[in-house]
């Protein structure tokens, strides 16, 4: 049986694709407010993720790039700090991987993949530790500080992508291609799970987030496993759904991208969005030891 | 990974700590290192690809442009684009080429006003100050002023015309009655806008925009010219001027540009007192 059955049957497919629909609204939609400019000559955003200036006014900086800039040993003109800061604070409040399933363009070449690799039934493939891409960052950080530029960016995908879409493809598709077919035949999850590095930057800041998913219900969980099936980062359900070691049933894994595949696919609503403080009745040590040991 | 393993003993774990990381370690320092070494050729920007005004020295340029392309949008006569990963400018970065679309030296200099990390200098701010390349005019054997023509174009284009390019007259050799007008470059005034590369009327430019530093030599740091140190000093700074003395036949002369010459010498000019170092104008000489 497909994952999520259940969910249809219980809950009427729209509700079983609530925030599946939100999330694909909210990365059209703020890649279409970036390509309306260029397309339509309607400027309300000018720019890309990795600095855009909204209405003229706004300023948003990429803060891993930033990061890598100040690393480089440049100090940038205010604006481009002030965006940071804003981005940093939005994502400290709404979960730091918000930004992989709610923005990022790559999000969905990969969601494609995964959902193709279903399709297909293709089963297994290469593995790689989940916790490559702290590596790939800290290698990314440390090569702007060694080379004096932004090395990361010559080749980063998801910038590459999004300024692509915007500015001109060129050979990116390549890139994404190449991505694509990794994720459909080499490895599940093989980009965003597994190496980004800027998917990682984002989860060290979900690691203290407010906004998170949390298994508010969890005592109804009749085990069907589908959130485990849908959820592309599986490995941070278990501790707030099974309560493992006395954990609260709050998803305080960094890698959790609070995309909601596990509200919308679970027929007994065991899922819900809330604050890493909600519902947390176990000790604090105990949870966040947890949930950071099984990343 | 192997995390789920039942307790084992403290060394055990540790022991596959250290592999693990040892792992990664190894797996991306490979990717790193061919990463840098990408990033060191990255900095080779090719000499046909010019930065918006105000760009900072290219390594540094590298370091501080976070490729968000707000150059790119401000730039009125969209000359800038971004480059993508198969051409062989550092990727997402600006940069226009002047035998396409030259810049247009705007006075208010949008391009350098949108960008957010000072990678085009905010220091700038008279465009006629900007130094994104030096024109050289490379080839003289096809360059139609060198054969004598008046083509003059790169002359009459140029926005700083008389500083940047200037007509110096030679006598043309070949008809040994006509002058040669040189299209010459003075570094000083010229931006490197390649409005000159781009008017020229060659299927291939005579006259390119190339990097500052490709362009320009540059003497030891020890010379000096004696001329400019002189003038400098105010007299010799070695030995006095003394007048050439020439060894004529009796009634003739000779004056410097006019050759030999007959008759007497027209009355002198008051002699102006001959220049002597300073250094020895305390004594009597």
């Amino acid at each position: 049986m497909s994952i999520g059955h259940d969910a249809i049957a219980a809950k009427g497919w729209l509700r079983a694709h609530r925030w599946l629909l939100a999330r694909r609204v909210s990365q059209l939609g703020i890649l279409a407010l970036f390509l309306l400019g260029p397309l339509a000559g309607v400027w309300i955003v000018k720019g890309n993720l990795s600095y855009s200036l909204t209405l003229g006014v706004l300023p948003l900086t990429d803060p891993l790039v930033q990061l890598q800039s100040l690393l480089a040993r440049h100090l940038p003109e205010t604006k481009a700090i002030v965006g940071a800061a804003i981005v940093l604070a939005f994502y400290l409040v709404v979960g730091g991987r918000v930004f992989c399933s709610w923005v990022c363009p790559m999000n969905l070449v990969t969601d494609a993949a995964a959902w193709l690799r279903e399709r297909l039934g293709i089963r297994g493939g290469a593995h790689a530790s989940r916790e490559a891409r702290y590596w790939i960052l800290a290698m990314t950080l440390v090569l702007a500080a060694l080379t004096g530029s932004l090395a990361w960016e010559l080749v980063n995908p998801v910038s590459m992508l999004h300024r692509g879409l915007i500015f001109g493809l060129g050979a990116v598709w390549l890139v994404i291609l190449a991505i694509f077919l990794f994720d459909l035949f080499v490895m599940k999850d093989g980009w965003c799970g597994h190496f980004c590095p800027v998917g990682a930057f984002y989860g060290l800041l979900g690691k203290v987030s407010l906004l998170r998913t949390a298994a508010v219900r969890r005592s109804a969980c009749n085990d069907c496993m589908d959130c485990f099936a849908v959820c592309p980062e599986p490995q941070v359900i278990r501790p707030a759904l099974k309560g493992v070691e006395g954990a609260g049933p709050v998803i305080l894994a960094g890698a959790c991208s609070n995309c909601g595949r596990c509200i919308d696919v679970c027929a007994k609503d065991v899922f819900a969005y809330g604050t890493r403080f909600g519902g947390r009745v176990e000790n604090v040590s105990a949870s966040a030891r947890t949930a950071s040991t099984c990343k | 990974m192997e995390r789920q393993q039942p307790k084992k003993s403290v060394a055990a774990a540790r022991r596959q700590f250290l592999i693990d990381a040892a792992r990664m370690a190894c797996g991306v320092g490979l990717l790193g290192v061919g990463i840098g070494l990408y990033a060191r050729q990255a900095k080779a920007l090719p000499p046909l690809a010019i930065r918006p005004p105000g760009a900072l020295k290219e390594g540094d340029f590298l370091g501080a442009c976070i490729r968000c392309g707000l150059c790119v949008r401000d730039c009125p006569y969209d000359i800038l684009s971004l480059a993508t990963p198969e051409e062989p400018v550092a990727t997402g970065t600006p940069y226009f080429v002047a035998r396409q679309l030259p810049c247009e030296m705007c006075e208010d200099i949008p391009c350098v006003k949108a960008c957010p990390t000072g990678a085009l200098d905010h220091a700038l701010t008279d465009i006629n100050k900007s130094k994104m390349g030096l024109a050289v005019l490379v080839d003289q054997e096809n360059c139609l002023n060198f054969l004598g023509l008046r083509c003059d174009i790169c002359y009459r284009v140029c926005p700083v015309i008389d500083k940047a390019i200037t007509l110096e007259q030679q006598l043309n050799a070949r008809t040994g009655k006509h002058a040669l007008f040189i299209p010459t470059v003075h570094s000083e005034a010229c931006t490197g806008c390649g409005k000159c590369e781009k008017a020229c009327p060659l299927e291939v430019a005579a006259i390119k925009v190339y990097p500052v530093e490709l362009a320009k030599g540059e003497p030891g740091k020890h010379y000096r010219l004696g001329w400019v140190e002189q003038q400098k000093a105010g007299g010799s700074l070695v030995a006095p001027d003394t007048p050439h003395q020439y060894n004529l036949p009796e009634g003739m002369r000779y004056e410097s540009g006019k050759g030999l010459l007959s008759g007497e010498a027209p009355p002198a000019a008051p002699a102006s007192p001959p220049a002597v170092p300073r250094a020895l104008q305390g004594g009597k000489l």
